[in-house]
């Protein structure tokens, strides 16, 4: 009795377990979970993003695609610890700054062969010079799905309360110049209230600063990456620049002095132009979206880019391609554009992007969006840029003092990163 | 023998002859302590190894590569000039948070081993931040930190203009000792008041009749009895300075400078910032090593120091 009991019971044990493993692998063949890394969590991105996955599954069943928000200031740190845990995700943003290290790895699953197959992408709308960093020997490794352009964003009550000219006014005349920005918020900060703040600097991520140093010409190093150019005459100008605006002029807050612009706290801040999701809903400022403001070197536009790509060493990396190239087609990239600004020319008119950007006049759309992703350069970015970044901050700490020795201080950075930079 | 193994089985179930007692004995002992075992072999012993692995290659995450380099690691250790300021730092820190920690955490056991009412309020309100999150307890003296924060907010109130305490190389230290210490100092200071209130009243007695003063009682009587505790005391402390990594990360990021860069913020910098995880792992194995030979040193001097009443 007790012998057919157990025969009965292993019976019963290896139908449930053989219908769980049979049917179980019918399944598991079909179904295919991606997963991609961002390091947005804001709810309206988050439920586009949502939208984008759930109109690739009419076409894709099998296929499932979550969204795994990272923070922001972590967010290479944790991707890679994810790659070193062999948790890799099947898809993931990249900054712009880390794209040569992705790139150039071989991290990244080839994404060109993908979307020229893909059925009305049309990827040659696509600048050439967006593109550049993310493409190795002709391929394209990641795809720039946002591009947008730095800007300056200006409390005109806070410059009118201080009896200055505003930053619009400047511009139609043809004065918007470095110089008559900083008096204009050096007249803010005279008050109560902060000047011109460069959004996400915090003297910590100086490469933020490229939006102002890029008027004098500067660059950290030369165009091939090769070459230290920290210590020649541009940067050490645009930086004596910048330290006199902070330490005598007090138009920019100090080290260490945290205020926000879209919380009314200061005149002027220069930011990405998706950042005027920020702007206050209620109590809202007299605000305006300006371009940069001219230099020594004339005028200039700066844009920050983030890439998609997909992980070559992903279970998944020719369906997560897909799913990459549905993303990104024209028609998402339309829907995109409202928080990302697109690289597709057929995107950049003033007619798409004032639907995508309602709180944005045509004329701000016109000199600051299209012109800004038509001749922008984008952010500095260099292979092994973390560690690079790390030494270049550890030695401006220096700077960033009243009695500071600009000149020498970016020599000694050069014969620090130059090293670096050869390898 | 036989007989008994049958006493020891009362229900009939007999063992090979295998099974004697203190073999039987053994396994048992070997079950209880299994789950500990076990966990620190899967979460220590492995790690360890692996880590030491890991530092005799060099590993590129990104390139999924992973090169035996024998003592290559190592040598860098010797070339690396930005390790002589990291450790300067790292001793910095540890000597400052050590001597501030345990003087304080005495001076406050001192202070509240006393017979008052309301006194647990004290000892609760002293203890309390030990139990606080730590990355909470960080970002709120961050803020208070800032220039234009809340302590030189207060010093302002009385005329008097604060640095910028995360900005400037000796206060950015100080600053983050001192927020390290009142975290913890409570943890301390409940060690040595549960010390304090083992030591013998009667000595005391003793020592008042003859006539010996305070400061004498404190110096004869109660520090050689605590001196145990304050051993304990003073290991947990350093090599809880040494692995300090949230209140750098979160206040300084190492800066200004190298100045706050301690050896956990560089060795996590160069491991996930950097991505050398091989030369990150050698960094760990020499941490490993510090840790190993200071507690070995302080377990050594406990004979010369430690008072045992027994």
């Amino acid at each position: 009795m007790l012998h057919y009991r157990n025969l009965k019971s292993t019976a019963c044990a290896i139908a449930v377990i053989g219908s769980f493993v049979g049917g179980g692998s019918a399944h598991a063949q079909d179904a295919v979970n991606l997963r991609m890394t961002i390091w947005s969590a804001n709810e309206a991105h988050l439920k586009l993003f949502n939208e984008i996955a759930a109109g690739f599954k009419q076409n894709h069943p099998n296929v499932t695609v979550t969204y795994e928000s990272l923070p922001f200031e972590t967010y290479t740190t944790a991707l890679t610890t994810q790659i070193a845990g062999g948790n890799a995700p099947d898809m993931a943003w990249i900054f712009e700054t880390s794209a040569y290290d992705f790139v150039k790895s071989g991290a990244l699953y080839p994404l060109s062969d993908t979307l020229k197959a893909t059925e009305g992408y049309n990827l040659d709308e696509v600048s050439a010079g967006a593109t550049e960093r993310w493409m190795q020997n002709g391929t394209l490794y990641a795809y720039p799905f946002s591009t947008s352009p730095f800007a300056m964003f200006v409390n005109n009550d806070l410059v009118k309360a201080a009896g200055a000219t505003t930053p619009g006014e400047m511009v139609a005349t043809g004065e918007w110049t470095w110089d008559n920005a900083i008096a204009t918020a050096s007249a803010v900060a005279r008050s109560d209230k902060g000047g011109l703040v460069v959004r996400d600097f915090n003297y910590q991520a100086w490469q933020y600063l490229t939006s102002v140093w890029n008027g004098w010409g500067a660059s950290p190093w030369s165009e091939d990456g090769k070459t230290c150019t920290m210590a020649e005459k541009p940067m050490a100008d645009a930086l004596a620049f910048i330290h006199d605006a902070v330490f005598t002029k007090k138009a920019m807050p100090g080290p260490g002095e945290t205020v926000d612009f879209f919380a009314g706290n200061a005149a002027m801040t220069i930011t990405q132009i998706s950042r005027a999701s920020l702007l206050p809903k209620d109590k809202p400022f007299d605000w305006d979206l300006v371009p940069l403001p001219k230099g020594p070197a004339g005028e200039y536009a700066l844009i920050g880019q983030a890439g998609v790509g997909v992980m070559q060493s992903g279970k998944n990396a020719e369906t997560a391609a897909e799913f990459v190239a549905y993303m990104t087609n024209p028609e998402n990239s339309a829907k995109l554009s409202q928080f990302f600004p697109s690289a597709r020319k057929s995107l950049l008119n003033a007619e798409v992007l004032k639907k995508t950007n309602p709180l944005l006049s045509e004329e701000q759309i016109d000199k600051v969006v299209i012109s800004g992703i038509a001749t922008g350069k984008v952010m500095p970015g260099h292979t092994g840029f973390a560690q690079i970044q790390q030494m270049v901050r550890s030695n401006l700490d220096s700077i960033w003092r009243p009695e500071a020795d600009v000149p020498t201080t970016l020599q000694k950075i050069c014969g620090q990163i130059g090293p670096l930079l050869k390898r | 023998m036989a007989v008994a193994q049958e006493n020891a089985y009362p229900e009939g179930r007999s063992l090979s002859p295998f099974w004697t007692i203190a073999r039987r004995d053994s396994l048992a002992g070997f079950l209880f302590i299994a789950p500990q075992l076990i966990g620190i072999i899967a979460f220590v012993l492995i790690p360890l190894g692996l880590v030491f692995w890991y530092s005799l290659h060099e590993w590129n995450v990104l390139a999924n590569t992973f090169t035996y380099t024998g003592a290559q690691n190592y040598l860098m250790l010797i070339e690396d000039e930005s390790l002589v300021e990291v450790l300067g730092a790292t001793a910095i820190f540890s000597a400052g948070l050590v001597v501030m920690n345990m003087s304080l955490a005495l001076l406050l056991a001192v202070l509240l081993n006393q017979k008052l009412a309301g006194i647990a309020i004290f000892r609760t309100l002293f203890f309390s931040p030990v139990v606080v999150s730590l990355v909470a307890w960080t970002i709120v003296w961050g803020f208070l930190l800032q220039k234009n924060g809340g302590i030189n907010g207060m010093l302002l109130m009385v005329g008097i203009e604060g640095p910028n305490w995360l900005r400037e190389e000796t206060t950015a230290m100080i600053s983050v000792i001192v927020v390290q210490v009142f975290k913890n100092v409570g943890l301390n200071m409940i060690l040595f008041l549960a010390a304090l209130q083992g030591v013998p009243k009667e000595l005391y007695e003793a020592a008042r009749i003859d006539g010996a003063p305070a400061f004498k009682q404190f110096r004869r009587i109660t520090l050689p009895l605590i001196s145990p505790t304050i051993l304990l005391t003073s290991i947990i402390t350093i090599v809880g300075s040494l692995q300090v990594f949230a209140q750098i990360a979160v206040l300084t990021q190492g800066g200004p400078g190298l100045s706050t860069t301690v050896l956990v913020y560089y060795l996590y910098q160069q491991a996930f910032q950097f991505h050398f995880f091989g030369y990150g792992s050698t960094l760990s194995i020499m941490l490993f090593a510090i840790v190993a030979v200071l507690t070995f040193a302080q377990w050594q001097m406990r004979k010369r120091i430690v008072f045992y009443e027994s």
